[in-house]
């Protein structure tokens, strides 16, 4: 990841500071930073999103596709992930030097998703055995700040909120072959229910305590990470600590409860924020990255 | 030219345009906080974001290192969801490595390289949506970006892509008419002098038609150098405003 260098006497400012409950921008440990959703910027796609989290800006671009099944669960569609951290966000990413840091990522959302309660997925499939939807979920890394799983999950989030499945017929030609048909019409489409999909909250160990949405200062001052994800009911789809430091198991039990904490209190403003963006339909003004 | 038509009988093209007639460019400079100089270019459908860092120390090999001038360093990258159907890698095929040194050779033409010896100018530019003209919206993104930066150039660089049917010049083709199999000529202009930084044609032309194709494309260029300039002028007044001068 794109780091910062600090100085001793900065990361004992920062850990005093967190040790009160008040950070380096004037937050508490529990806070996130300004988040800005947008979704619908990217017409090529079936759904899209941008969010930017401080100086963090992420832009995730979902298609659908038509595709085999997996041999071992024919009746259901599956979901592909991949990011690019581009050059855009630093130059230590230009040509293969972000694949390292986009490999660990799609890893971790594979695993995020891997529970079969995220997203429906008998509802992406076709035709038992022979077609599904195949949901291919690419996310742009465009400027790095700390905190990337975090603006990542709610993307993704946003953008499978807002993706448009068109509805498939299929229809039998004369020697008995079955063909698939998809709608004309750009308005007869298939949502995604996004309701249990789950969001990924970063807590950093900075000293005894620890914080949410670390920024790039603070993630050199912490030893470990710990990162859940968590659905809109409190349920954990998954855990992992990264980083170089050891944690003892009372932090990460901890880190644990704040983490379903935060995480359960995100997703209401989101979805409430989403179907608000909705509503307004057409008369929506598109922003994207003009003003 | 079997199937789509490309110029209509009344004059328009697919998307409505006159033959002449480009299509509608916004752009905005200084989108990312982060990087020294940055740009975010639409036009018309096509979406770009340029990134302009440096001028700094040469990174990596120290044999790139030029005693008198700036080494420039380009990289074109599409993101996978830019295009109709799904792109596989963002970058590293031939069609990005060769996009990569165009756009290097263009502005090793219009940047004043030799004000910063021994360092390093990163340009990198992503597609973000793809309709045609992908490297005439990345150069002017890109011009916008190196703006930003505060990095010096000659003049502007302006780019445009022209096309000929039916003995009329098409001025800012869109993907349906690059990939209609007629002629594509792509000029990089820096319009003050009226130099040409890159020019690049695909497919047949017969000679007598070039000079026709020529000018219709450095008109077009000059048209896009006005709105980019109009870009920088508002940019900076509203950043002077901000800034209380």
């Amino acid at each position: 990841m794109a780091t910062v260098q600090v100085s001793e006497a900065e990361k004992l400012y920062v850990l005093h500071g967190v040790r009160d409950d008040l950070r380096v921008d004037g937050r508490s440990c529990e806070d996130y930073r300004h988040m800005e959703i947008e979704t619908d910027v990217v017409s090529n796609t079936d759904g899209s999103a941008k969010v930017t989290l401080g100086h963090t800006n992420v832009l995730v671009g979902i298609k659908a596709e038509i595709g085999k099944p997996k041999p071992m669960v024919p009746d259901e569609g599956y979901l592909e992930f991949f990011v690019d951290c581009s050059a855009n966000a630093t130059p230590e990413f230009e040509g293969r030097g972000g694949e390292g840091l986009g490999i660990e990522l799609s890893n971790t959302l594979y695993k995020v998703f891997s529970n079969k309660h995220s997203i429906d997925l008998k509802s992406l499939c076709i035709r038992p055995g022979e077609n599904c939807w195949v949901l291919y979920v690419d996310v742009l890394l465009l400027q790095c700040d700390g905190n990337l799983f975090d603006a990542i999950s709610v993307a993704i989030k946003a953008a499978l909120f807002n993706t448009k499945i068109p509805r498939v017929h299929i229809s039998e030609d004369e020697d008995g072959g079955k063909e698939i048909e998809l709608s004309d019409d750009p308005y007869d489409c298939v949502r995604v229910n996004v309701e249990n999909v789950p969001c990924i909250v970063t807590l950093c160990k900075i000293g005894h305590r620890h914080v949410v949405d670390a920024t790039l200062q603070e993630k050199a001052c912490s030893v470990a990470s710990l990162l859940i994800s968590v659905t809109h009911r409190g349920t954990v789809t998954c855990v992992r600590k990264v980083g170089g430091g050891s944690l003892d198991p009372e932090s990460i039990f901890e880190m644990t409860e704040t983490g379903k904490r935060v995480g359960k209190a995100l997703h209401t403003p989101l979805m409430e924020l989403l179907q608000k963006e909705e509503s307004l339909g057409s008369k929506r003004q598109k922003v994207g990255f003009l003003g | 030219m079997a199937g789509i038509e490309l110029l209509s009988d009344q004059g328009y093209r697919l998307d409505g345009r006159k033959a002449t007639e480009l299509r509608k460019v916004q752009a905005q400079m200084g989108v990312f906080g982060q990087a020294d100089g940055s740009a975010y270019l639409e036009q018309g459908n096509t979406k770009v974001l340029a990134v302009v860092y440096g001028p700094h120390e040469v990174r990596g090999a120290r044999s790139k290192i030029q005693h008198d001038r700036a080494v420039i360093n380009c990289q074109y990258s599409m993101a996978t969801f830019s295009t109709a159907e799904r792109k596989r890698r963002p970058h590293g095929d031939r069609k990005s490595s060769e996009m990569s040194l165009h756009l290097k050779q263009t502005f090793e033409a219009a940047v004043l390289t030799q004000l910063y010896p021994r360092s390093q100018i990163d340009i990198y530019v992503k597609i973000l949506q793809s309709d045609g003209g992908n490297y005439s919206a990345c150069v002017n993104a890109a011009t916008l970006a190196v703006i930003d930066a505060g990095i010096p150039m000659r003049d502007y660089v302006c780019a445009c892509t022209a096309g000929f049917v039916d003995d009329t010049p098409l001025a800012d083709l869109c993907h349906a008419e690059e990939s209609g199999g007629g002629t594509s000529l792509a000029v990089a202009l820096l319009p003050r002098g009226g130099q040409i930084a890159l020019l690049q044609m695909d497919a047949r032309l017969h000679q007598d038609h070039l000079d026709t194709l020529m000018e219709a494309a450095m008109t077009a260029c000059k048209g896009v150098s006005k709105v980019l300039d109009e870009v920088v002028r508002q940019h900076l007044q509203e950043t002077s405003v901000l800034t209380g001068e």
